[in-house]
């Protein structure tokens, strides 16, 4: 099982849900985020007072999935967020270790899909 | 009563209710931000905010003159910039010595008439600015803004409030259905035509939702409307008659109520759930549909009138979305639909002097096509030249300055883009459409 998180632009998550439908991985979590990297930043101004803006508004994606899905996820989120400029984001791909499912007590693989 | 002080009681009534009308503005602003989304917010607040500069300016320097001068049919040609032409107000009628003859029946100071005059032209300029949000550069808007106050709104005015050739032809329009409604919303048909509608609204043949940011602030500026509204039609005898201005509230009041009504049932019918944001527009319909006839018609036909366009404006909005005509707010349905339909309504049902107007009777209240005819001319002609010298405004700027920004801009918000400011800086927004 992989945990699979994801750093998008916050206007691509239409795209990438639709990508992901293709793909037929129907589950995710979905939050808020704020962070940077290559794209620096912005410039904001608040009464003629500028505003470094540091951290960029971003969405995080978190997808847990067996083992046989991992490359179709990843592939669909790079379909749906790629736009070839800085900023696009990145994917993490994290070993899962257990996964419970709270209604059934389901443990494992199962749990998942 | 004495003449002198009819004076000063008229000049109270009309500048508190123009007061009233001015703080419109404000309804517009919150119900056009209220509708939008979050990350737009800063830039209709601005809209909404320089809009009324900008008609104050433009009104003053030019539009007063074009609108009320003495002159042409088709246009006032004396008097003309700073509403500086000779003139004797308050005198009317024989004892009237000025070139601003056509309102020289209100018995007020010149700068009364021409600061009621003022907050009506900043209306018909704002209704523009909800059409076209969340996509229009902000400098377009603003230069679109001086050509409406300057020219297209005094040049429509004139030809119906200003003695021009509607007048004469025994055209109506108590408190402008036509001239200030109307006038804005073909303005903005002619926008949302050449902008196109935002990204993401009209994906793939499908007609997407995109839900306003805060239903709170819409349903604030709607009551801030409704109240406005008291000014706006009862403020437009422009003297303090103690029945008319009476029966004109009771009459807007009227048609705004039946028209909550039957568009709240109308959604609750058609869509499954009575939308709240139907609930306001059906509000703002009633007092556009009633804003000609306000004057000219019975109480009970203002309740028909209104509950007429509770329904039209629910069906309106509906059938502009199918037509992928994107208008964020609903102006079209609201200000153009009914506007139209209002100016209608005088020649279907007024009823002669029934406040004094001598307006002849309307087809249903047996007098015939004439007053209809009259109506339809007006309806017709402002059509065809507002919508033109829209067009043509929009296509020059869009030639010139550009009208719209950059995708990349529209996606992340026009608040930094165009202001680079936060509506709503420490909160999380999603801005994920």
């Amino acid at each position: 099982m992989k945990l699979i998180i994801a750093y998008i632009q916050p206007h691509k998550l239409n795209d990438v849900k639709q990508a992901l439908y293709k793909a037929e991985v129907f589950k995710m979590s979905v939050t808020n985020s704020l962070g940077c990297g290559q794209q620096k930043g912005y410039h904001e101004s608040y009464r003629g007072v500028p505003i470094e803006v540091n951290l960029l508004k971003k969405v995080r994606l978190e997808i847990a999935v067996n083992e046989n899905f991992v490359e179709r996820t990843v592939e669909a989120i790079i379909e749906g967020a790629r736009t070839g400029q800085i900023g696009d984001g990145k994917i993490f791909i994290l070993d899962l270790v257990e996964c419970v499912r709270i209604r059934t007590g389901e443990r494992g693989g199962a749990s998942i899909g | 009563m004495d003449p002198n002080v009819k004076v000063v009681v008229d000049t109270m009534w009309v500048l508190v209710t123009a007061m009233l009308v001015f703080f419109m503005n404000l309804g517009f602003a919150a119900v056009e931000s209220g509708f939008a989304r979050a990350k737009n917010c800063v830039n209709i607040m601005s809209k909404n905010f320089i809009v009324f500069a900008v008609s104050s300016l433009g009104f003053l320097v030019l539009g007063w003159g074009l609108m009320f001068g003495d002159g042409a049919g088709w246009i006032g040609l004396q008097g003309l910039f700073f509403a500086s032409g000779a003139d004797n107000s308050p005198a009317t009628g024989e004892a009237y010595k000025g070139v601003y003859s056509a309102i020289s029946w209100a018995g007020v100071p010149l700068w009364a008439k021409f600061f009621f005059q003022l907050v009506f032209c900043g209306t018909a300029a704002t209704i523009v600015s909800g059409a076209v949000c969340e996509r229009i550069k902000y400098v377009s808007f603003i230069v679109f803004s001086f050509v409406m106050a300057m020219f297209i709104y005094p040049v429509v005015g004139h030809w119906i409030w200003g003695g021009g050739w509607l007048a004469k032809l025994g055209m109506f329009d108590f408190a402008g259905s036509t001239v200030v409604h109307s006038v804005g919303g073909w303005s903005a048909l002619a926008g949302v035509l050449i902008l196109g509608p935002r990204i993401g609204k009209y994906d793939n043949g499908n007609i997407k939702a995109i839900p306003g940011h805060n239903l709170s602030l819409a349903t604030l500026g709607t009551f801030v409307l409704w109240f406005g509204w008291f000014g706006f039609n009862p403020g437009s005898t422009m003297a303090a008659d103690p029945a008319a201005i009476g029966h004109v509230a009771v009459t807007t009041n009227t048609a705004a109520a039946a028209a909550i009504m039957t568009a709240t049932m109308t959604s609750w019918l058609l869509m499954g759930k009575p939308d709240l944001g139907m609930t306001l527009n059906g509000c703002l319909a009633g007092l556009v549909a009633i804003t000609a006839p306000c004057a000219f018609v019975g109480v009970g036909t203002s309740l028909l009138i209104g509950a007429i366009s509770g329904v039209l404006v629910v069906v309106a909005v509906m059938m502009f979305d199918r037509l992928r005509l994107d208008d964020p707010v609903g102006a079209l349905s609201v200000h153009l639909v009914n506007g139209v339909f209002g100016t209608l309504c005088v020649g279907l049902f007024a009823q002669d002097k029934i406040t004094g107007t001598a307006t002849g009777n309307g087809l249903f209240f047996g007098g015939g096509l004439k007053l209809l005819g009259a109506q339809l001319a007006a309806v017709l002609s402002v059509a065809m030249f507002v919508f033109a010298a829209a067009a043509v405004t929009w296509l020059v700027l869009r030639a010139t300055i550009g009208i719209r920004v950059s995708r990349e801009e529209e996606l992340r918000g026009l608040d930094i883009g165009e202001h680079g400011n936060d509506a709503y800086a420490g909160f999380q927004v999603f801005a994920t459409e």
